[in-house]
């Protein structure tokens, strides 16, 4: 395998010792736990460890990788990272269709523990923030501090530990969910054995990156890199501080919180919040201060701007989790903290938005020609909307109509189709054909048609939930002259169902983009594309044939 | 043992959490505006548009 043959022998033995010892403790904790659910998990663990050791074994004596490699960049374990980027956008916006399709009609779990609400609903957070988006955080963010330095990662092993060691976690954890393993923290659910692993990744990680930093030929950390270093340093923080919990024992899957009540509330917030500050937001700010100004072919619009919002919001994001929690026990002033931390973000956030949107004027028929431009464009304006609209939702006033409804849902996946997706899709699409050497994708034209079905997609889904959200919460806090409610619940629920199904085809739309977008990258990666004068030929010579030009 | 009891730490909180918060963001400017920082700035700026793809020997 041409993977393996880029390392040297002593990477190969270390990457099969480490493989070996996960093996062993996939089978430690399979036997620890053959009475309990943890035995299909060690199981799987002493799977994955084996497929590794037999791939590595098999190619053991491979002639050794030729020394001209250390005058490139490492990009293996980055290509690799995209097909599975890819591979869990499919599966798990597959999930997130059928969950949705779930609320309009419930006998889609077919009378099955796995595929019923409660379980399948993590597998589609879980594969898509985790899976997905973390995926593609791991390979663009590998990619952007090579080029940003200058400097080659470090070695060829830890990148390969991180990037198959963290897709063993999403592994555990989607398979748990099938299971019933759960410690029912939102966007935290894999249980303690999992936790564990994914800390130790995590640092192997944060060392990686310092270690490639420290190697860089360029006086200044590009800003792009400062929002990794925040993403990487702060999610290991909070993953460990919200995941502190006792196991009954080596051999079960089921730990207790060290926190209860209403603390146990907080920081499981303070966490929630702060993923989607560092995982969904630092982070792909990252990718955008590179891919855009990359594919716009201009610098960003202001350095200093940058640099203001990236302290802005990795400040004041500390600090707005309690929003989660108004209404609670939690204590009045601790939510009125949240919410004016909340309000105040807005600031970094429209900078970060403006600033992104700036870099494209003097552009704007790049924008018009070039689908993977208008990706970012686009993600750059949801992500605009969707820090407005949550500013505005973590008001005390506006959250007592909007919490718990579909409203939150709505703003939500504005916030994740529209921003998150978007602009991971416009990174690939850029990074794609300069990685495996193309002149440009596979196929413009799926470029566009996966652009338009993720742009009509995310506007139904938003749409649909903005107006099920409202009347949802209007129906809830109706009162009738004995001063008693006017609707019961389950007259609200009827309400919903045309929003539910109408979520639903906005869900197959962003599905049906994202499995176009799959083929048109598998292409690029096995074909060249056709000579320029060839498509000429078929399309007429009056259109743009590359995009920008 | 000093017992903190909750009216302590709120004190702190909105007493010295503001002016943490204020410091941070005067510091945070000075940095950004610093006359010498200037041509670093300038310099990154450009990194992205460099079309070299392979590290610095």
């Amino acid at each position: 395998m041409r993977l393996i043959a880029g390392l040297t022998t002593t990477e190969r033995q270390t990457g099969l010792f480490l493989a070996g010892l996960v093996t062993l403790m996939g089978a430690a904790l399979g036997i620890a736990g053959r009475n309990d659910l943890l035995g299909y998990h060690g199981l799987l663990i002493v799977v994955f460890g084996a497929v590794i050791m037999i791939a590595l074994l098999r190619n053991l004596d491979a002639p050794e990788p030729e020394e001209s490699r250390l005058s490139e960049y490492y990009d293996d374990p980055i290509r690799f990272g995209i097909v599975l980027t890819m591979v869990w956008a499919v599966f798990a916006m597959f999930i997130g269709v059928w969950v949705s399709a779930l609320l309009a009609w419930p006998e889609l779990t077919f009378d099955a523990a796995w595929a019923s609400f409660g379980r399948l609903r993590p597998v589609h957070t879980t594969g898509v923030i985790f899976g997905f988006g973390g995926n593609a955080l791991i390979a663009t963010s590998l990619h952007v501090v090579q080029r940003t330095s200058r400097a080659r990662l470090p070695d060829q092993v830890s990148p390969w530990f991180v990037l198959l060691g963290y897709n063993l976690f999403c592994l555990l954890a989607v398979t748990g969910y099938f299971l019933g393993i759960t410690q029912s923290k939102e966007y935290a659910e894999p249980e303690w054995y999992a936790d564990i692993w994914l800390v130790i990744i995590w640092v192997t990680y944060f060392v990686l990156y310092i270690r490639t930093l420290a190697r860089r030929k360029e006086p200044h950390i590009y800003v792009a890199n400062w929002y990794f270093m925040a993403f990487i340093l702060v999610v290991a923080v909070l993953h460990i501080i919200n995941n502190l919990a006792v196991p009954v024992s080596f051999g079960s899957a089921k730990a207790y919180s060290a926190f209860s009540g209403v603390q146990d509330a907080m920081t499981q917030w303070w966490y929630g919040h702060n993923a989607v500050a560092f995982f969904l937001t630092a982070g792909f700010l990252g990718m955008m201060y590179y891919y855009l100004p990359k594919r716009a072919e201009r610098p960003i619009y202001s350095y200093r701007l940058s640099i203001i919002s990236f302290w802005g919001i990795t400040f004041l994001y500390l600090w707005a989790g309690s929003h989660h929690l108004h209404y609670t026990a939690l204590p009045h002033w601790v939510q009125t903290l949240g919410m004016t931390f909340s309000i105040v973000l807005l600031v970094p956030s429209w900078a970060s938005a403006g600033n992104a949107l700036l870099t494209l004027n003097g552009a704007w028929h790049k924008v018009r020609d070039d689908a993977t431009l208008r990706f970012m464009m686009v993600a750059a304006v949801f992500y605009g909307l969707t820090t407005f609209e949550g500013s505005f939702l973590a008001i005390r006033a506006v959250n007592s109509l909007s919490h718990y409804t579909d409203w939150t849902v709505g703003h939500v996946h504005a916030g994740a189709l529209g921003w998150v997706a978007m602009i991971t899709f416009g990174a690939l699409y850029t990074l794609t054909p300069s990685l495996w050497k193309r002149e440009r994708m596979y196929s413009n034209s799926l470029v566009e048609v996966h652009f338009w079905c993720a742009v009509i997609g995310t506007f139904i889904y938003v749409f649909a939930m903005w107006n099920s959200g409202i009347i949802q919460g209007l129906m809830w806090r109706t009162y009738n002259d004995s001063g008693t409610l006017t609707y019961s619940f389950i007259e609200s629920l009827v309400a919903m169902h045309p929003y539910y199904i109408a979520r639903t085809v906005g869900g197959l739309f962003f599905l049906t983009g994202a499995v176009v977008g799959t083929y048109n990258i598998l292409m690029t990666i096995r074909h060249e594309p056709r000579p320029l004068r060839e498509r000429a030929e078929t399309l007429g010579a009056d259109q743009p044939l590359v995009p920008g030009e | 043992m000093m017992e903190i009891s909750h009216e302590t730490l709120v004190a702190i909180a909105k007493s010295w959490g503001l002016f943490y918060f204020i410091a941070m963001s005067i510091g945070v400017l000075i940095y950004t505006f610093w006359p010498r920082n200037r041509k670093r700035f300038a310099r990154a700026k450009l990194i992205v548009l460099d079309k070299e793809d392979r590290p610095c020997s």
